[in-house]
């Protein structure tokens, strides 16, 4: 479907920024943010290969098969952790904006690079070093307390290792405020000649908003961490009522960095489908403002609602009251964006390629998971759920069936510019199958288990609770053979895949008008913009 | 009440043991059916477009659509009434579920550790949580929890009454229920709390009243009541040299109807003498200052034990 006018244009000269340089030390030195973007990319999968393992890990356990337990309790509270801390810290937050941001956001807005591609470069190893203190804490002092550390089992009943772990997260928040304000700066000053503010794709908006969360939030986690090291090094005693502490505290200071960071998680896999819906409806957007705006409205709304995760937690019955108000306006503008989505559609000429059918998962499951923080924003209702597995069902439904069906479809959608290759797309669409039907099977009886009151991070239950575990057991290895599918996927297509032309899906955003893939410094002439992203007439 | 039970999801809740269940039960068949509703919306919606308008040549031509003002304003401004809808409903069942009501038949304190519950009643009756020694309640009456923990931050739980408040170190939270009748329930820990967590899981056994009273009078395990024991204890520490306890005015305020009162700080703030304030006042009195009084009370943080303290708030409670 590529349009032969953008063949010619460029030429078919071989010369791209895959074999720009040659041999690995030409990678590990690049300030070439397609390049970044790709070492991201391999090393936010091997973290989910990781973390996936401890999930299967934590499911077959809870599934009882055998008569002996799979693991010991203590193993089992490490595996969770482990689970926890890898998927939130180094998987969901970093992905998208880290792999496909970096990848996509300077393409998409007719520049170069990032406007500090030297800064970008450190980002990448800031995020490795992290990575690593953090995953010392698996072979080291291993750690047991939940990715939420709360105090003041984090700080005086567990072993050293929460601050090896603590401070990975920390170092990894470097990168991921680094990243951001690349970011920022690129959007604001390396736009190309005629892209306004109101002519820059939605993926663009959706990165711009997370940024600005990651610049104002995560130093808030980052202070918490440190606080947590001081108090079990130094014992200061900010968290410890033995020492005139306050330990719940540390529930406000971390939320108010974690709540936000939901939405350094969903923001950018809603810009994802934004481009995806209007690409494979190959239909202007609608409403472009309305989404626009809306990713604004979420991040600003993200600061103020940090409270509803401590219903229960001894904050007043007042404070309780106001958090559910305030995130109660978190579900208008989402319910905007997904109206927006579905009218897109309307009188669009639809397709049905791997890349929409994951767009299509996420609208299945996004509102799942959106309906059901419903519940959860209801005090009243919030109670009888809290800390069960009807939560545990709602986040996943949420960071898995949102960010990371959004992640899949992005990956397919730009894997042709990626690598100048196309993936099977029986390949995908099998990979699709599986994660989806994985997926509902996994956690969907996990909100019934939450309803009948199965309290989360057990490692034992009671007999009632047993049928519905197995069978979201047998859910999580659909998950994992559907993710092992695009895997293979994505490495055939790396490997043996068919010649991609510059546009395959007849896409109107700047990336698609440059080469697959494309040259080092992305254009051979710099674009000119001339309409809005999506205008498809 | 009857359409409620037509959901089948709502058959998944635990037994409604108390009034309070019943209601929330009610606002979780409403948000079924709501959130069915809007899926059906959503999701049918886009699956009948997905249909009507799946490519089917390759000359075919999308429509132009940019926008449609009144469409937006709609599907902001129904789904936002919704919503405050759900917040208020949500909110009056919230303020039911943490304001026990004044006459409360039983007043317990409950003290969470790693991995276990203990209770102490207002004469001194003390158990130690296990498989054989439930939490003992009346049935049909009030009964009050006040939640503490030694160690880490701990759970109380009790699916059939839809009901959890944490036990937070160094702080006293409190929890109440009314069981309508009689029957063991279960109480989970959620709130992680290292290796046994899901181990921690005790009963609570609603009696009949009359069967209560006879329980709670017989053999009493304790020597004294905590409130007799916090009367030494307050003789012991001389409180009573700037706390009178028949009203009059000493150096401090004095003890007599103190309980449940309103205090006015030297600050300007205000705030209710309940547990949690009298404990801080025991222990950092200069934390609230009241209002017309000097900062002249001593620290007692680090030389009273959590029972201590306890045993003083119940003798403080009895000077009515």
């Amino acid at each position: 479907m590529s349009s032969a006018h953008t063949k010619t244009e460029h030429g078919h000269t071989d010369h791209n920024y895959l074999n720009h340089g040659s041999g690995i030390w030409s990678w590990m030195t690049t300030l070439d943010h397609k390049r970044i973007g790709l070492m991201y990319f391999a090393t936010v999968a091997t973290l989910f290969l990781i973390g996936g393992f401890f999930a299967l890990g934590i499911r077959l356990h809870l599934a009882k098969f055998g008569a002996e337990p799979l693991l010991d309790p203590d193993t089992y509270n490490k595996f969770m952790t482990f689970h926890g801390a890898i998927m939130v810290f180094m998987v969901i937050i970093p992905g998208i904006p880290a792999f496909l941001g970096n990848f996509v956001l300077p393409i998409q807005l007719g520049a170069k690079d990032v406007a500090f591609p030297r800064l970008n470069l450190a980002s990448y190893y800031v995020f490795i070093a992290g990575a690593l203190i953090a995953a010392s804490s698996m072979v080291f002092n291993q750690v047991d307390t939940g990715w939420t550390f709360y105090t003041p089992y984090s700080t005086s009943k567990t072993s050293n290792g929460v601050i090896l772990l603590v401070l990975g997260a920390f170092t990894m928040g470097f990168s991921s405020i680094l990243t951001g304000l690349n970011f920022i700066v690129t959007t604001h000053k390396l736009r190309a000649p005629g892209m306004t503010m109101d002519r820059i794709p939605l993926m663009i908006w959706a990165l711009y908003s997370t940024s600005i969360i990651q610049i104002l939030a995560t130093p808030i986690l980052a202070i918490t961490l440190l606080l947590i090291g001081a108090e079990k090094t130094l014992g200061v005693g900010i968290f410890d009522p033995d020492l005139g502490g306050d330990p719940v505290l540390f529930q406000h200071f971390f939320w108010f960095y974690s709540h936000p960071a939901v939405y350094i998680m969903i923001l950018p896999a809603m810009g994802v489908i934004s481009e995806l819906i209007t690409a494979f409806s190959k239909k202007t957007i609608f409403g472009y403002r309305a989404i626009a705006y809306s990713s604004v409205a979420i991040a600003a709304v993200s600061f103020l609602v940090w409270g509803h995760h401590m219903f229960v937690s001894g904050q007043s019955t007042l404070a309780g009251i106001l958090f559910s108000l305030i995130t109660m306006f978190v579900g208008v503008p989402t319910a905007i964006k997904l109206f927006n989505w579905i009218s897109t559609m309307y009188r669009g000429t639809v397709t049905f390629d791997a890349p929409m059918l994951f767009a299509l998962g996420f609208m299945f499951l996004f509102t799942i998971g959106g309906l059901t923080g419903v519940f959860l924003a209801s005090t009243g209702m919030d109670v009888h759920f809290h800390d069960t597995y009807f939560v545990v069902a709602h986040f996943h439904y949420v960071m898995v069936g949102g960010t990371l069906m959004a992640l899949m479809g992005g990956i397919f959608y730009w894997f042709p510019k990626m690598f100048g290759k196309m993936t099977s797309d029986l390949g995908g669409r099998i990979s699709w199958v599986l994660i989806f039907t994985g997926f509902n099977v996994t956690f969907f009886p996990q909100f019934v288990l939450g309803a009948m009151g199965m309290p989360r991070r057990y490692f034992d239950y009671l007999p009632e609770y047993t049928n519905l575990n197995q069978i979201s057991t047998i859910g999580s290895w659909l998950i994992g053979l559907g993710f092992l599918v695009g895997l293979i996927t994505i490495i055939h297509g790396i490997l043996k895949g068919e010649k991609a032309s510059d546009n395959p899906w007849g896409a109107k955003t700047l990336e698609w008008q440059t080469s697959s893939p494309p040259p080092h410094e992305n254009f051979t002439t710099t674009p000119t913009v001339t309409a809005g992203p999506y205008d498809f007439r | 009440m009857s359409w409620s039970s037509l959901i089948p999801a709502t058959s998944f809740m635990p037994i409604q043991a108390t009034e309070i269940a019943k209601e929330v039960d009610l606002l979780y068949a409403f948000l079924i059916i709501a959130s069915l509703v809007s899926f059906v919306i959503l999701i049918g919606g886009m699956t009948w477009f997905l249909i009507k308008f799946k490519r089917t040549s390759l000359d075919q031509k999308s429509a132009y659509i940019t926008h449609n003002n009144f469409a937006e304003f709609l599907w902001s401004f129904i789904p936002l009434i919704i919503m405050m809808g759900i917040f208020y409903w949500g909110m009056v069942i919230f303020e039911k579920l943490r304001t026990p009501p004044e006459d409360i038949a039983a007043e317990i304190h409950v003290t969470a550790e790693q991995w276990a519950w203990t209770y102490r009643y207002a004469n001194g009756k003390e158990f130690y949580s296990s498989a054989n020694d439930p939490l003992i309640v009346p049935a049909g009456k009030a009964t009050k929890l006040i939640l503490t923990s030694k160690d880490v931050i701990h759970s109380f739980y009790v699916p059939a009454f839809r009901t959890k408040q944490d036990a937070v170190p160094g702080k006293l939270t409190q929890l109440w229920f009314e069981p309508k009748q009689a029957g063991e329930y279960i109480v989970f820990c959620t709130e992680y709390c290292g290796t046994k967590h899901s181990g921690m899981m005790i009963k609570i056994k609603a009696i009949p009243s009359e069967e209560y009273a006879a329980w709670y009078h017989a053999e009493k395990k304790g020597a004294d009541s905590p409130a007799d024991l916090g009367k030494t204890l307050f003789a012991q520490k001389a409180c009573a040299s700037c706390h009178s306890i028949d009203g009059s005015r000493i150096v401090g305020p004095t003890m007599k109807g103190l309980f449940g009162s309103g205090r006015k700080f030297a600050d300007g703030s205000q705030a209710k003498a309940d547990e949690n304030y009298l404990r801080e006042s025991i222990l950092v009195s200069s934390a609230k200052i009241v209002e017309g009084y000097p900062p002249a009370m001593p620290v007692f943080q680090g030389s009273l034990s959590d029972e201590e303290v306890a045993n003083l708030i119940e003798y403080i409670k009895s000077i009515k």
